[in-house]
């Protein structure tokens, strides 16, 4: 048993820890603490989104796993969580969730050799950004249920219907969209997965405010939009298979477990520098408790995430499924805690969301509304522990009518 | 990085759950919990012959001087069975004291015995006040001439009842002193408490016992240091064992799960219970690699107040809530005598107490932060 880097490992570290410290200097005002938020709201966020993605680009940063004949590094597992770490920590943007995170995957995994070739280099290069197109008003958790259809006509597909809890779709220039090809089919069969430019005619983007106003989400309607038959990735009908293939499962969660230690950094040096009813606010004991636990809830975390690394590694995939849930689960609900805790220690300060009396710049009263999103979103928490119970605990799965 | 366990320490996992499976059964555990002694004389001295108590014992005392990860091992499998035995009293609290605190004279002669499983040992640390801190040790240590007067009382010391050997922490002029003590010597009365452990916690009175400071551990003022070097080997190693009984919870409940029907489909099927047991699961994963990482440390001789402190307060908090559940959803016959999993849900809470509570280590961590 051996918990230690190599050297190279840490020297891997050090590079990101020094690109990270120093590129983030140049994130503008509007950027605030981050996020999805911080990404998507505004222009100059997502112009920030978009230098940092060229310069990971340069890096080949946005490619790391993926194999060299299509311009990856093949890096080790134990180097991409590293850098998930290090990113987290600084809550940096430039790694688009959706191309670098889900579609480049599903290009690798299913996509033709003349795919591969044509879509790859953008994402890789940092100037390809997409958005999901994969829920819809009535196909939320249950996403097999989708209706949204592409229907073949000549060297095209025709698409009609509406996606919904779109992240980015009024910035991004592509979508990768799930859509039943055959429209007799049910449930998983007859799905496909297609590359789609967001200016062809007929698409329509309408904002989906959050509750505090900022703009991330948003619904997306079809009405009789022509994909090319080349956009069709690999095999029509195998849509269903190829999306499961590259759901999160090989997510370690490393990011959002540094990025939490970020912010407790800032809350202890926040309570430290605080005097309430007398006395510090660090000698206060609900503060120090509450404290304790979120330090112990990222310490754990952070296990979790580099076991995954280690599952990912020796080839362990059936524990990997369980621990990718475990982490998402776990990473999304130590948000809510923190931003919760934070928000009862600032007491009346707790309030104030971009105000110049705000703790912490206000990062914690806006989690504590933006993180509700993520454990709702990529697999509700509540289908992470259904896996879990099956997966992991081999209790029966559920009957679906 | 590796995160596995090597092949020899798979093999000490294997023969210390196959000899526990055999040699103590959970209806044994309750035959042991409820007589006088607290433990089975002949299951212990078995432990001993498979070199149990060796392990973690440096060479030159008789031991085998294996990394302490080997002990975390012994430990999650005797926490699986609930085993009932002094082998914490002993090897781990008692010994460690001596290894870190002992002089050579007093660690050649006791180390061996405690390696063979030929001493039974006690440390009595805790008081009335019931506090975890130094200030909470007070039993008067007087000296006089070569002697020392110990007078005073100390409680929840762990198998005080069948110790050969106490280790009694008492104040002296100079400050927290340990004395090593005969239970037999005159002055000495050890009475067992009932405890939901159903442990041999004890009350140790002492009457004008007369201590030699040959039988001092370490120097007069040196006490407290000397269980602080002790305390997170010992923490991490209660932990371990705290996880075992996390571990078989939960596998005795998914088993029980999905055997138990109900409106004509086993209970198992149910989300409400899923999600309950997806949350036990996760409770124990995060804990179980954060133990071995915290007692790899600890071989690597790295600073782990934080660590050990943030150990200690998850896996109190999760064993009672994986327990808990565990019980929920065994349903009336979970909070039977004949059922096993209340052995879980007992030990859950006893062990919260062993080596500071949740406020205690919670206490501790803001302090290491700099609160």
């Amino acid at each position: 048993m051996d918990f230690r880097l190599t050297k190279e490992e840490e020297l891997k570290k050090q590079e990101f820890e020094s690109f990270f410290e120093s590129e983030m200097k140049n994130a503008p005002p509007e950027f605030g603490s981050g996020g999805l938020e911080g990404i998507y709201d505004t222009e100059a966020g997502f112009e920030f989104h978009q230098y940092m993605a060229a310069k990971l680009g340069e890096k080949g940063w946005l490619s790391m796993a993926w194999p060299r004949k299509y311009g990856g590094q093949e890096a080790s597992i134990m180097e991409q969580v590293l850098f998930d770490e290090v990113r987290g920590y600084y809550n940096a943007p430039g790694v688009d969730a959706f191309a670098v995170g889900m579609f480049a995957p599903t290009l690798l995994a299913g996509a033709t050799e003349a795919q591969k070739e044509r879509l790859l280099p953008p994402i890789a290069k940092g100037e390809a950004f997409y958005c999901q197109g994969w829920s819809e008003p009535d196909a939320g958790s249950d996403l097999a249920s989708l209706t949204t259809t592409a229907i073949r006509e000549g060297d095209d597909y025709i698409v009609n219907g509406q996606k919904t809890w779109t992240t980015g779709a009024h910035r991004a220039e592509y979508m990768f969209l799930l859509a039943r090809t055959d429209p007799e089919s049910k449930r998983g069969k007859g799905l496909s997965v297609f590359h789609l430019r967001m200016d062809l005619p007929g698409v329509q983007v309408r904002p989906l405010l959050y509750m505090n106003g900022k703009h991330v989400y948003n619904e997306v309607f079809f009405s009789d939009v022509k994909i090319p038959a080349e956009d069709l990735i690999g095999v029509e009908g195998d849509g269903w298979a190829l999306s499961r293939q590259t759901m999160n499962f090989e997510r370690s969660g490393a990011g959002g477990f540094s990025g939490a230690k970020r912010y407790l950094e800032q809350l202890i040096d926040y309570t430290k520098h605080t005097t309430r009813n007398g006395q510090s606010l660090a000698k206060d004991p609900n503060a120090r408790r509450k404290i304790a636990e979120l330090f112990i809830g990222s310490e754990v975390g952070k296990s979790l995430a580099y076991k995954i690394a280690w599952m990912h590694q020796k080839g362990d995939f059936a524990g990997l499924i369980t621990a990718a849930s475990a982490s998402k689960l776990y990473s999304t609900e130590l948000a809510q805690k923190l931003a919760n805790y934070a928000t009862e220690i600032m007491g009346l300060y707790g309030q104030l969301e971009e105000d110049p009396h705000a703790p912490m710049q206000g990062s914690m009263t806006e989690l504590y509304q933006m993180c509700k999103g993520a454990t709702i979103f990529a697999g509700t928490n509540e289908i992470q522990r259904n896996l879990i119970a099956w997966t992991g605990l081999g209790l029966p799965r559920l009957k679906f009518k | 990085m590796d995160l596995d366990f090597n092949k020899e320490q798979e093999m000490l996992r294997k023969s210390v759950a196959e000899f526990l499976s055999k040699e103590c059964p959970f209806d044994t555990v309750r035959e042991i919990e409820d007589s006088a002694t607290g433990y089975d004389k002949k299951i212990w001295q078995k432990m001993a012959k498979l070199g149990w108590m060796e392990i973690h014992v440096p060479e030159a005392y008789g031991g085998l001087g294996d990394p302490f990860v080997d002990m975390t091992i012994i430990l999650e499998e005797m926490g699986k069975k609930a085993l009932p035995s002094p082998f914490f009293s002993t090897v781990i609290l008692s010994g460690l004291t001596l290894m870190e605190g002992g002089s050579e004279k007093q660690k050649k002669a006791l180390l061996p015995k405690i390696a063979a499983g030929k001493l039974i040992m006690s440390l009595a640390q805790y008081e009335e006040e019931a506090g975890y801190l130094e200030s909470a040790i007070n039993l008067s240590a007087q000296p006089e001439g070569d002697d020392y007067l110990l007078n005073g009382t100390k409680m929840f010391a762990l198998d005080a009842n069948i110790a050969d050997l106490l280790i009694v922490a008492a104040r002296t002029p100079d400050g927290v002193t340990l004395f090593l003590v005969n239970p037999k010597t005159s002055g000495v009365f050890i009475q067992k408490m009932q405890t939901i452990g159903r442990d041999n916690n004890c009350v140790v009175t002492l009457e004008n016992v007369k201590i030699s400071k040959d039988d001092m551990i370490g120097s007069p003022g040196e006490g407290w240091q000397i269980i602080k070097k002790m305390t997170p080997k010992a923490t991490v190693a209660k932990c371990a064992e705290m996880l075992g009984g996390c571990e078989v919870s939960i596998a005795m409940t998914a088993t029980y799960a999905k055997e138990r029907v109900q409106y004509g489909t086993p209970i198992g099927g149910f989300q409400a219970i899923q999600h309950y047991m997806a949350d036990m699961r996760i409770a124990y994963d995060t804990s179980i690699y954060y133990l071995h990482k915290v007692a790899w440390m600890l071989d690597e001789g790295m600073d782990v107040t934080k660590e050990v402190s943030a150990l200690k307060a998850q896996v109190n908090e999760q064993y009672k809530f994986i327990t808990e559940r565990a019980v929920q959803i065994h349903g009336g016959i979970g909070t039977t005598r004949e059922f096993n999993i209340g052995l879980f849900y007992r030990r859950a809470k006893a062990f919260e107490y062993i080596l500071g509570d949740t406020d205690y280590h919670q206490n501790k961590i803001a302090d290491a932060l700099g609160l």
